[in-house]
């Protein structure tokens, strides 16, 4: 199991479909285990009754058949699916509602969806929110800028209600994934493509209600995301890039350009006060 | 998920073989041997993976560009299509060597000097190592762990203006795991010399990758193509032209990198999420009913 997640750790980001089902059929007795800690990207389904599209993910599947947030009913059809309790349905109900409109703040398009579910925790229950975008022209880009783009978030929380009643514990796991393949304008290719996952825990106050906490949450854990991938990944990868090849044309503080030209300004500065 | 569900039938060891060569394959550079030791773990059977082994190394070694350094210390060799002699010969021109590589230790194992049939003519070999000469040049200034190989692809035999092609290869690696991080800078210009038509004629193809993988997986692919030409002169002005062509080519490259990174963070990035809402806050988790009830009966009021 080690040397699998080892070897997701390894390979390309945008073949990780391809290494999962391989490695599903070389370890077919550690299916499940990787299915539940290996993250895909999501895959989509339309609820004929509502006319919208929802995610798939394990936790709305019974059997082959996946439960839409929507309408509640399973595609293909599945009689006598599990169906969460009625006091957290209606709490699912709202979440999508109200993730439905997060989304299309930060995303200006894509799709999302809530799943709510009992634990074994007295008072508990665990929540999954996904949102899956595509960013391309074809897709719901707004700026023609990635000729192929696809973000999939996946973020599980786990509740727990404290023994003093007013708080609530929350543990949180996201994992995002990307692909970009930009649009270059020269004759070539740039593609960027990850995966992270990082942990968030937090003792709550409930007087805003579960779904403000596990929302703020949630904010604060995808933009700490998108910023470390954009900073932190894809800055390590720049850097390697020029490193590789060091840039001699261009001028940088370092180069001997542009040393000179940092004199003759510092020297123009110096002349200008006296 | 469930199509990705295993299937109960049995693999045959042709599907694991194939199996074992993909994840060989697609290995970053500078990572085959950690992905062969996790390789061996899932498969615990030698046999197949030795034989995946076997035909995976030589393929990632030749498309990696990997440069080994030769037995006898005499510098690095190229592994790469353009030098094959054969699976596991390989020849540099430069100490007109051929050096023996164990693909999967990924080392030189022995140099035997070079056969007159492996070498170019001396009308060839002037030009060739004219190139070398200025390559190496501008790989001291621009790669600081790079290597060169220049090879006579076609028509290595050509005598005075007679037309053959020379292949410039250039490989670049920085590896360091410790740091969670490796890349490598590959490019192959393939040069036509036409005696009769007195051009040059240039193709250029340059790949970089880059891994960066502390608590992640990301990973920069980028490739480019270009084409460019000159007249040919006498071997050291077309060496000079040749190399100053493909110095002008890689920093335009670059700058179009530079150019797709600077606009990655406030743009590219954009398109799959925003920093923050257009609205410039943060969501308004509090007061959210409000907001979905509100469009709601915006959106009753602009259908009635």
């Amino acid at each position: 199991m080690e040397a699998a997640l080892g070897l997701m750790r390894r390979m390309p980001p945008g073949l990780s479909r391809t290494a999962l089902s391989s490695l599903l059929l070389l370890l077919p007795q550690h299916s499940s285990d990787l299915l539940s800690l290996v993250d895909q990207p999501l895959e989509v389904l339309w609820d004929d009754s509502c006319g919208k599209q929802f995610l798939l993910c394990d936790y709305n599947r019974d059997g082959d058949s996946h439960r839409s947030p929507w309408s509640s009913t399973y595609f293909p059809p599945l009689e006598d699916g599990t169906q969460p309790p009625p006091s957290l349905r209606a709490l699912e109900v709202e979440a999508n509602e109200i993730f439905a409109l997060y989304r299309d703040q930060y995303y200006e398009g894509g799709i999302s969806s809530v799943y709510l579910w009992e634990t074994d925790s007295p008072e508990g229950f665990a929540a999954c929110f996904l949102i899956k975008k595509d960013g391309s022209l074809s897709g719901d880009g707004r700026r023609g800028l990635l000729e192929q783009g696809l973000w999939d978030a996946i973020h599980v929380v786990e509740v727990e209600k404290a023994e003093d009643e007013v708080t609530a514990h929350y543990c949180l796991t996201s994992t995002v994934m990307l692909s970009m393949k930009s649009n270059t304008g020269f004759q070539g290719s740039f593609n960027l493509a990850g995966s992270i996952t990082r942990q968030m825990e937090a003792d709550l106050s409930l007087s805003e209600g579960h779904l403000s906490n596990m929302g703020k949450m949630i904010e604060d854990m995808e933009s700490k995301l998108r910023n470390g991938l954009d900073q932190v990944y894809f800055g390590k990868t720049r850097e390697m890039v020029f490193t590789l090849r060091e840039p001699l044309d261009t001028l940088t503080a370092s180069s001997a350009t542009g040393q000179s030209i940092q004199h003759e300004v510092i020297s123009d500065i110096i002349r200008s006060r006296t | 998920m469930d199509r990705l569900e295993a299937e109960d039938e049995e693999l045959s060891d042709e599907q694991k073989i194939a199996m074992a060569k993909w994840f060989l394959l697609n290995s970053p550079p500078g990572e085959i041997q950690y992905v062969a030791k996790d390789l061996q773990g899932v498969l615990s059977d030698e046999v197949i993976y030795e034989a995946a082994a076997r035909e995976a190394f030589p393929l990632y070694n030749k498309e990696q560009m990997l440069s080994i350094e030769m037995s006898d210390g005499s510098g690095q060799v190229l592994v790469s299509q353009y030098g094959e002699i054969d699976i596991d010969h390989f020849i540099d021109l430069r100490t007109a060597q051929v050096a023996t590589v164990d693909h999967i230790k990924q080392v030189c194992t022995g140099v035997r000097p070079a056969s007159d049939i492996e070498l170019p003519s001396a009308y060839v070999e002037e030009y060739r190592g004219a190139i070398d000469v200025e390559v190496m040049r501008y790989i001291d200034e621009a790669f600081p762990r790079g290597h060169c190989s220049v090879y006579a692809t076609n028509g290595k035999d050509s005598e005075d203006s007679q037309s053959f092609e020379l292949t410039i290869t250039i490989s670049s690696a920085k590896l360091s795991p410790k740091n969670f991080c490796n890349g490598r800078w590959r490019s192959v210009w393939k040069a036509q010399l036409h005696g009769d038509l007195q051009t040059v004629e240039l193709k250029g193809h340059i790949k970089v990758s880059a891994h960066y993988f502390e608590e992640g997986n990301v990973q920069l692919d980028t490739g480019y193509e270009c084409k460019d030409a000159s007249i040919l002169q006498g071997p050291s002005e077309t060496a000079l032209a040749v190399a100053t062509i493909i110095q002008h080519h890689e920093s335009e490259y670059l700058a179009c990198l530079e150019d797709c990174y600077s606009k990655l963070s406030d743009n590219t990035f954009k398109e799959l999420r925003r920093k923050l809402p257009v609205t410039r806050t943060l969501f308004p988790w509090g007061s959210a009913h409000q907001l979905s009830m509100n469009r709601e009966i915006t959106r009753e009021m602009s259908t009635k």
